[in-house]
């Protein structure tokens, strides 16, 4: 009747050893951090600089082959309300009080442009069973291979910035997101909505020379005259104007382990619905818990061998008919 | 030798088995219709919840109400309980239903289902995706499951000289088939907890820790020995067969001993972590209904007399499935925010797939205890 003290132990043994791993938040084997790639591009969004004209979206929607969106049956305008399968890229408006005065926090307003974050250690890829979503090796771009998508939606999940839309109204949907113009990289063009920003505030360019333009551009007194350049951080064309008075703070610098799309701004971003990430990314989160029980699916195996042994004994000893 | 099993011995077509069967056709006339006219035609799922009720219901408590099958395989197997035998068989039907019926719903929710196959290529499946641990054990329990499940088959037609031969070879195969059956569910179930966690921030903090894989776990395990008991009292209450009282009463000290250490680890994680257990508004309601509905139960089964008292043990039973399926409903759903503006809440199209789903659960359980040797032996 009693269980055997002698297979108590063993499974209490078992059992232990896998709490244990799954009881530790951060084990002695929790994944290293991802380093940003040598070569990776990216984009660098200037909030100040931004008039919200919108025609990065237009233009993404032009280079992309998205239809426009009514929201408002009434609209005559391409009037999405947020990122979906149409839209991949949106301009939004912080307003305050009054929101009278540009780039102030109260009584005033801020455009701020969401689209995929191109993070560094994503947690979209880290998520897809198939590798439908995956980061390109050299760019460090996000890209998507519906070849392989199985539909799970499990990226929309993970991804912090929900940035993944699905076509919910098609029996044959995908999986569409922003991806930084890959198409037009491999032909020698850049991003569209860096091309078509009128005052800079969208700039493509290698992610390290964005960031030592933002690092500049922070260093400014402000009131203090610069240059901004346009489209590409080294096109060589700029425009002239006085600094903003920015936040001291790069979004997308260190943010859930960084991004290789970095955010300026005189607004908080936490006010402009940018999330607080901490500086670990949360896949490498999810990949220490999981590779803590699965790594080299050593523990489940040593499990099976201990469970076959104990069913073997037990079953035999019982004499099944 | 005694048969250990046998039908019930009336007719399986009846009137409740018809309304089963209207619904089932509800349900499934409506997933035809999704497969023409897309995931939103009939669901309220979005891009900010991209997952609801076939997921939290038809997967997370569906299999978990099919742990009653890897419950009593631990106790049977592991602990060397042989006296909970007589469980095993009605136990692993269950299981071969609603784990089957996950599979199925699983393939009715993802939206590119044609490419389904890939997440079985070894090369094409990314190691560090939970899901692919998820629906990998998922795939392989539904075949194990069948195959313990084989000799309630074979054993009807015994007299057939193939199915001597075959009913002989699972039995050699026994100890090795066992372990894998368990195995598995202890993998995928931790794992389906694993799942949210790359959701990070967007779970509350009420639900949202390291430790999901192990409440995950642990909670299938009680909802497995709840599902068992009440499945015995019900099928001895309706089909009028003597009840298992002892043997029940002992499966209650069992049970009692999981959900305590789930409870007392999961107040440690909380206390730990500093969650805001009060001040999350209706969050902090639904997670104070959740482990009520833990407590009340754990109470009446850790006392002797009222273990004994099968309407407190059916009772606490029930109580305890509802608890593992709203703790999977909160952990999943109810404290899941994308952000504002996103709401979720299940389409009546969406409702009746999963209803016509449980409904078809429902006939092939009665169909197979009414032909097939499942319950346990009348004895006395
Ligand atoms: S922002 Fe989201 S979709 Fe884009 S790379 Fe990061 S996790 Fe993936
Ligand atoms: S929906 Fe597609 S891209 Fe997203 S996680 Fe699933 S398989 Fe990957
Ligand atoms: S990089 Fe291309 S796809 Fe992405 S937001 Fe800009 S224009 Fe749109």
């Amino acid at each position: 009747m009693a269980i055997s003290r002698r297979s108590f132990l063993k499974l209490a043994a078992g059992a232990g050893l896998a709490a244990g791993a799954s009881l530790a938040p951060a084990p002695v084997g929790a994944r290293p951090p991802v380093p940003r790639l040598p070569e990776a591009v990216g984009i660098l969004y200037d909030a100040t600089l931004c008039i919200g004209c919108k025609a990065c979206m237009s233009a993404c929607k032009e280079f992309n082959g998205l239809p426009p969106e009514h929201t408002d049956p009434r609209a005559i305008w391409d009037d999405p309300l947020d990122l979906s399968a149409k839209t991949v890229n949106i301009v939004k408006l912080y307003t305050h009080g009054s929101g009278l005065a540009k780039d102030r926090e109260v009584d005033g307003y801020a455009y701020i442009r969401r689209f995929c974050m191109h993070c560094v250690d994503p947690a979209c890829t880290s998520a897809c069973p198939v590798g439908a979503l995956y980061k390109d090796a050299r760019t460090g771009i996000v890209k998507y291979n519906p070849d392989v998508c199985i539909g799970c939606r499990y990226c929309q999940i993970a991804c912090p910035y929900n940035i993944p839309k699905f076509q919910w109204d098609s029996p044959f949907p995908r999986i569409v997101k922003c991806q930084m113009c890959d198409h037009l990289q491999a032909r020698g063009s850049f991003p569209a909505c860096c091309r078509f920003c009128p005052t800079g505030a969208s700039l493509f360019g290698e992610v390290r020379e964005l960031l030592r333009e933002a690092r500049r551009r922070l260093a400014l007194k402000e009131g203090e005259p610069t240059w901004f350049p346009l489209r590409r951080v080294d096109s060589g064309s700029h425009t002239y104007r006085a600094a903003p008075a920015y936040l001291p703070y790069i979004y997308g610098e260190k943010d859930g382990g960084g991004t290789q799309v970095l955010m300026l701004s005189s607004v908080p971003f936490a006010k402009l619905g940018l999330p607080a990430l901490g500086e670990d990314s949360i896949a490498s989160h999810s990949e220490t818990v999981y590779h803590a029980l699965y790594k080299g699916m050593l523990l489940p195996y040593l499990v099976l061998s201990g469970l076959v042994y104990l069913v073997y004994r037990n079953t035999t000893k019982k004499d099944l008919p | 030798m005694a048969e250990e099993f046998v039908p019930v011995q009336t007719k399986v077509v009846t009137k409740p088995f018809l309304v089963l069967a209207a619904l089932a056709l509800t349900g499934l006339g409506l997933i035809a219709y999704r497969y023409v006219a897309g995931l939103g035609a009939v669901t309220n799922l979005s891009d900010g919840y991209p997952w609801g009720i076939w997921i939290a219901y038809d997967v997370l408590v569906g299999t978990a109400l099919g742990c009653g099958g890897y419950a009593m395989a631990i106790l049977v197997y592991v602990f060397n309980r042989w006296e909970y035998h007589p469980l095993v068989r009605s136990a692993v039907l269950t299981s071969v239903l609603g784990y089957t019926l996950a599979a199925v719903a699983i393939f009715i929710d993802i939206g590119r289902y044609w490419n389904g196959y890939k997440l079985f290529l070894p090369w094409q499946v990314n190691l560090s995706s939970v899901l692919v641990e998820v629906a990998l054990c998922i795939g392989a329990y539904v075949v194990v499951l069948w195959i313990e499940f084989l000799p309630t088959l074979l054993e009807k037609h015994r007299e057939h000289p193939k199915a001597a031969v075959w009913l002989r070879r699972l039995n050699h195969a026994l100890p090795v088939i066992a372990a894998v059956g368990i195995l598995l569910p202890t993998m995928h179930q931790s794992s389906l907890g694993t799942l949210m966690v790359i959701a990070g921030g967007k779970l509350s903090p009420l639900w949202q820790t390291s430790l999901l894989p192990l409440f995950f776990l642990l909670s299938a395990l009680a909802m497995g020995f709840a599902v068992t008991a009440v499945e015995s009292i019900a099928s001895s209450y309706f089909f009028r067969r003597p009840y298992e009282t002892p043997m029940l009463a002992n499966l209650a000290r069992v049970t009692a001993g999981v959900v305590a250490a789930y409870l007392v680890l999961r107040l440690a994680d909380l206390l730990y972590r500093g969650a805001p257990v009060l001040s999350s508004g209706w969050l902090s309601a639904m997670f104070f209904l959740e482990n009520l509905l833990y407590m009340v139960p754990l109470i009446f089964l850790v006392s002797p007399r009222a273990a004994r008292n099968l309407r407190v043990l059916f009772l606490a039973g029930l109580a305890l499935l509802l608890a593992g399926a709203v703790y999977r409903f909160n952990a999943f759903l109810v404290g899941f925010s994308p952000g504002p503006g996103w709401r979720y809440f299940p389409a009546m199209p969406e409702i009746a797939i999963t209803l016509g789903l449980v409904s078809l659960e429902l006939m092939a359980y009665l169909y197979f205890v009414k032909r097939y040797p499942v319950l346990p032996a009348q004895h006395g």
